[in-house]
């Protein structure tokens, strides 16, 4: 019961959050914050409770596991299940939302209440992503997810925001309702081939299917999760979306929703439909490769600032995308690294944009420059987070690369090689941005306020939970390893053979 | 005793944290004690320690220490942990001992900069990264100081962060190294993937057995690892980063060229020497790698008028040195050329700053001259430097450690000593470049104006750095002069013993060598003191400025490589700024706002239209099913 209230309890909040607005306008706030913290006891408690995982036969091990029924007649259940993945994903999850909602206290003063609403309710779809068992339920809580960061984009966004907002809703939706058609695909055949027709995850595990069949139904689920990852060339709504959002909805967009892509790859893609992955690895490994690049050589081209960022997204989660069709430990390990990194140098980065633009009120890098001189701190802070997704070791972001490239070395040396490229094209950007920003000659006329104190304080835990990831990422990898060992249980180790052929 | 080692990297590393967490509100007093202090620290123990295995040598002359494992996920558990071995010490020594004395002349040299506390964090960072480089015990770890190495000389090339033009030689800097860190990663890549293990020792030892000399994948794998080395060590053709490095404070310099950075190949290639022992074939190239780096930066070096330049030129070339030594499997002598050159060169680059600072920042020998009476302590210091860069014979240290090269170089030289011919031509090339610069720079008429004085922390370490690049080749000698062999015995067991040469041949070649680096500073005393006017008119005549303009570019290879990289590179970005994806979705809405007008259209209102649009439907339909 414990997981329902870990979706249900930003859901209440967002409820709570909205009319609150008209009491007082700092009450959305607390109150997301309370919910938001109390969410993450329930999620520590969860795993406290539980120092093992529990061996729930044929399913896997888990660490809490829920079953209601929901619509019986269609074989629909409300089914959770969290595991080593799910929780690390729900943690990162939680861990930024308290922080949106930290940097939001200053940015958000207008209709504070639906904005914390609409906060609250894309976490708590997130968190169901990250949770849901049942397929139908996934769907629904991927809509869940949506339609709330479609008004917080909207509506808090910069200049451009209703393009961004409408392009963003379209691709997820459009790509979105193919994954329904192959849900109820999935569930159609797994009914003719059993005679029961289902929701459920476990049971439509190993179901069986005409190869021609079973590819077809998984590029509908693939085309919803590149969109969202994104991978190349799905991912022109990304930087559009992520450079309008305000910096809450960018770190949410870039820290969380991006990973959605991949835990729906991950469980889903992979199980589900072991033998047509194998055959698209090579496809999703040379997307993975293109989005490195690609997304490294337009980053380096971008004079806004948050642009920059989001397309650096597209290079980092290109190696996501390489390490989950290289499907052997080494590479999910660091897929699950990569992701929780890249949540947290990208969220810091953006929150560093949003700082800089409540300053200068720009985030065209041409008009930027020299502004270590006035911004020690926030300067200091950004280069940090730069170096950090320039992949320096030590740091979060290598440990992800690294291993993830070592994985895909063994499955597919040459896609490693060529993935390595992008730790080049990762330098070039990441410090060109520093260079822009915050070297060079001193432009920025007036002398701003550096970050304070509330700022400092998520930049401080940012920092070392970076550096703690980069030392010493053993407890991830402790935590992961039940949830990978879910996720291996369809295919064991590697969906290519060391040539490059699926076995 | 040897427990402590990992203090040795953690000083100094906890110096620079503290100096960043004090964010520039630090007075600068306790800046410069942090700085120095740390490093000073770190120095003393790294001298107990080594007392300690000398003394007392560990069991197998090599001593582990985990401190915990950074990752375990099945077979792969690469550890933060530091091995020691003579190889590893004297790198550790080198690095704590130079660059304390780089530090202590810092803390005078950089007092009242603005970044004063920036300046002495990045360089403990500096430090404390070259540290783990030279002391890690898995390839992983060394690869993290490598890039950690990478970073601290971004940071402090750009120092000046003001002036783009620093930055953009901080990033060439980065970038053009990185180049060369990809193909190390790769290589990590493959050795762990065919071997199983990254720690270094066992690595070794499981290449050794299961593959044959000469097969593909040693090969494969000291080519990867070279291609790292030449990156971080600027030899050709990734040398291009190092001249324009100069940008930084000259103690950077100093510290780049001397105590880390550049030096990072040499060792990696020692450290991993028996698997280029398996690999002739790239042992072969990183002997003629070296042998045509080092002439084509004596060349260039001798026309350069920025003594910095002049000075990074010829670290190119002296690290030449080293990989020819590497090359023909002289390991002991790369070390030993390693050690001696970080002695001199510290010296070169310091007594260059003392110069620089006395003079307003001019960097230009032409607008130098006549400082040797007005900078006594400069001058001293720079000429005993310049005299062992230039090897003059039996005083320098520079002369026992280039002789060892050659002499190596020739016992492996085959038939033909094209090797052996292109070290000696540069041993006169560099005499020539180095007493050039001295005759110019503190001779003649004064140019420039001197101002300032120094105190204890300038001529301190110039005067400490001076006797070892005097007395420092004493622990290695020539079999005709003494035949001392301490520093190759200690490291023996790291590389076996070294070969012996001996004979009237081997005093003969001894005696050659020495003449032509004294004949290279006779001829830069008669080109350069007596200014002979035919010469001046020769080096004036078109062909030969044009040649020393290609050569003053460094033979163009910045040239070439924007032409053939950076601009590409540049012209793609440029051209896909807005995303070329983004026109295939921006056509599609295009094409459906267009049909929404176009169907907007029809929608006119008139009902009789609208009939007529019906019947004329009906009527093709009808028309269409009677037809068929």
């Amino acid at each position: 019961m414990m997981l329902a209230w870990l979706m249900a309890l930003p859901a209440i909040g967002g409820l709570l959050a909205w009319p609150a607005a008209l009491w007082h306008r700092a009450a959305p706030r607390w109150i997301s914050l309370a919910a938001l913290t109390l969410d993450l006891l329930v999620l520590l408690h969860l795993w406290s409770g539980s120092s093992a995982p529990i061996d729930i036969t044929g399913r896997g091990q888990w660490i809490a596991i829920l079953q209601l029924p929901w619509i019986p007649q269609l074989g629909i259940s409300f089914q959770l299940g969290l595991d080593g993945l799910s929780l690390l994903l729900v943690l990162l999850t939680l861990g930024l939302g308290i922080i949106s909602v930290i940097i939001s206290w200053t940015e958000i003063t207008e209709r504070t209440g639906f904005f914390h609403f609409n906060l609250l309710w894309t976490l708590s779809g997130t968190i169901g992503v990250f949770l849901a068992l049942d397929l139908f339920l996934f769907f629904f809580t991927w809509e869940i997810m949506l339609v709330p960061m479609y008004f917080l984009i909207a509506l808090w966004g910069h200049e451009n925001r209703t393009y961004a907002a409408i392009k963003f809703f379209l691709f997820t939706q459009g790509s979105g309702l193919v994954m329904l058609l192959a849900i109820l695909a999935l569930a159609f055949v797994h009914q003719r081939e059993t005679g029961t027709f289902t929701f459920s995850y476990f049971q439509l595990l190993g179901t069986k299917m005409q190869p021609a069949t079973e590819m077809w139904i998984m590029l509908g689920f693939i085309l919803a999760f590149v969109v969202k990852l994104p991978a190349v060339p799905f991912h022109t709504w990304l930087p559009d979306a992520h450079t309008q959002a305000p910096t809450a909805g960018s770190v949410i967009l870039a820290g969380v929703l991006l990973k959605t892509g991949a835990y729906g790859l991950l469980r889903f893609v992979v199980p589900l439909f072991p033998l047509a992955a194998s055959r698209f690895a090579p496809v999703a490994m040379l997307l993975g490769v293109i989005g490195i690049i690609y997304g490294a050589l337009l980053a380096f081209g971008q004079n806004d600032i948050k642009r920059l960022v989001a397309y650096s997204s597209v290079s980092h989660l290109g190696f996501v995308l390489l390490g989950i069709f290289a499907w052997n430990t080494l590479a999910l390990q660091g897929v699950v690294v990569q992701m929780l990194a890249h949540g947290i140098s990208t969220g810091a980065l953006f929150i560093t944009a949003g700082a800089l633009q409540e300053r200068l009120h720009t985030r065209d890098m041409s008009r930027f420059g020299g502004l270590w001189a006035n911004l020690p701190r926030l300067s200091a802070i950004g280069m940090f987070f730069a170096i950090a997704s320039l992949g320096l070791p030590g740091l979060g972001n290598f440990i992800g690369e690294f291993l993830i490239l070592l994985g895909t070395y063994q499955a597919h040396p040459a896609f490693a090689v060529a993935g390595t490229l992008g730790v080049i094209t990762a330098a070039a950007y990441a410090l060109i941005m520093v260079q822009k920003t915050f070297h060079g000659p001193p432009r920025a006329a007036a002398p701003a306020a550096d970050l304070h104190a509330p700022h400092m304080a998520v930049m401080a835990v940012l920092i070392a939970a970076i550096i703690w990831l980069g030392l010493y990422p053993q407890p991830v990898f402790d935590v992961a390893t039940s949830g990978l060992a879910n996720l291996q249980a369809a295919t064991p180790d590697g969906l290519l053979l060391a040539d490059g052929r699926p076995p | 005793m040897l427990h402590a080692i990992w203090l040795v990297p953690a000083i100094p590393l906890l110096g620079a944290v503290i100096l960043i967490i004090g964010c520039g509100r630090l007075p600068s007093l306790l800046v410069s004690i942090i700085g120095v202090g740390s490093v000073a620290l770190s120095a003393i123990i790294a001298s107990f320690i080594s007392i300690g295995f000398i003394t007392t040598p560990p069991p197998g002359n090599a001593f582990t220490i985990i401190l915990w494992h950074w990752m375990a996920i099945g077979s792969f558990s690469p550890a933060i942990g530091f091995y020691l071995d003579p190889l590893s010490l004297i790198m550790m020594l080198v690095v704590t001992i130079i660059g304390f004395f780089i530090l202590l002349y810092s803390s005078e040299f950089m007092a009242g900069d603005e970044g004063y506390s920036r300046f002495f964090a990045y360089m403990n960072l500096f430090v404390a990264a070259m540290l783990v480089l030279v002391l890690a015990r898995d390839l992983l770890f060394l690869y993290a100081g490598w890039e950690g190495v990478g970073l601290c000389s971004y940071l402090l090339i750009g120092f000046w962060y003001q002036d783009p033009a620093n930055g953009l030689a901080a990033r060439k800097a980065f970038i053009v190294t990185r180049i060369g860190d990809t193909g190390l990663m790769i290589g990590l890549f493959l050795l762990f993937t065919h071997l199983g293990t990254l720690e270094i020792q066992p690595l070794m030892l499981r290449a050794t057995q299961s593959w044959p000399a000469g097969s593909t994948m040693p090969t494969l794998a000291a080519v990867l690892i070279l291609i790292g080395a030449i990156g971080k060590s600027a030899q050709i053709p990734l040398q291009t980063w190092l001249p324009d490095a100069m940008a930084g404070p000259t103690p950077v310099s100093a510290l780049i060229h001397a105590a880390t950075m550049v030096t990072a190949g040499v060792y990696l290639i020692a450290r991993t020497h028996m698997l280029f022992a398996l690999a002739p074939a790239v042992q072969m190239a990183v002997a003629v790698i070296g042998a045509a780096t080092l002439l084509v930066a004596a060349f260039a070096a001798l026309n350069q008028h920025d003594i910095k330049r002049i000075l990074a030129y010829s670290t190119i070339s002296q690290i030449g040195y080293m990989f020819l030594a590497l090359g023909v499997g002289a390991w002991s002598a790369a070390i030993f050329h390693f050690m001696v050159h970080a002695f001199f060169k510290a010296l070169l680059f310091l007594a260059a700053g003392a110069i620089t600072m006395r003079l307003h920042h001019e960097h230009d020998i032409f607008r130098m001259g006549g400082l040797a009476r007005r900078l006594p302590v400069a001058f001293w210091s720079f000429f005993i430097g310049a005299a062992s860069l230039a090897a003059l014979p039996l005083i320098t240290a520079g002369f026992y450690s280039k002789e060892m090269i050659l002499s190596a170089t020739w016992a492996e030289g085959g038939r033909i000593p094209v090797l052996w011919a292109a070290g000696v031509i540069t041993a006169f090339l560099t005499s020539l470049y180095i007493f050039r610069a001295v005759f110019i720079v503190f001779f003649g008429d004064l140019k420039t104006p001197v101002s300032g004085h120094y105190g204890p922390r300038i001529t301190l370490p110039l005067i400490a750095l001076s006797l070892l690049a005097l007395i420092g080749g004493f622990v290695e000698t020539p079999e005709g002069l003494g035949g001392i062999t301490l520093f190759s015995k200690f490291l023996a067991s790291v590389f076996g013993e070294a070969p012996v040469v001996s004979g009237s041949a081997a005093n003969l070649r001894l005696l050659a060598a020495s003449l032509v680096s004294l004949a290279g500073a006779g001829l830069a005393y008669a080109l350069y003191m007596r200014s002979s006017p035919r010469f001046t008119a020769w080096a004036a005549t078109p062909a030969v400025l044009g040649w020393r303009r290609f050569l003053f570019t460094g033979w163009g290879f910045d040239r070439l490589y924007n032409a053939l990289a950076v601009r590409p590179f540049l012209a793609i970005v440029r051209v896909n700024r807005n995303d070329a994806v983004d026109y295939v979705y921006q056509i599609i809405a295009l094409t459906c706002r267009m049909a929404h007008q176009f169907l907007h259209q029809s929608q006119t209102g008139r009902i009789r239209w609208y009939a007529g649009w019906l019947a004329a439907g009906s009527l093709v339909t009808i028309a269409i099913s009677v037809l068929q």
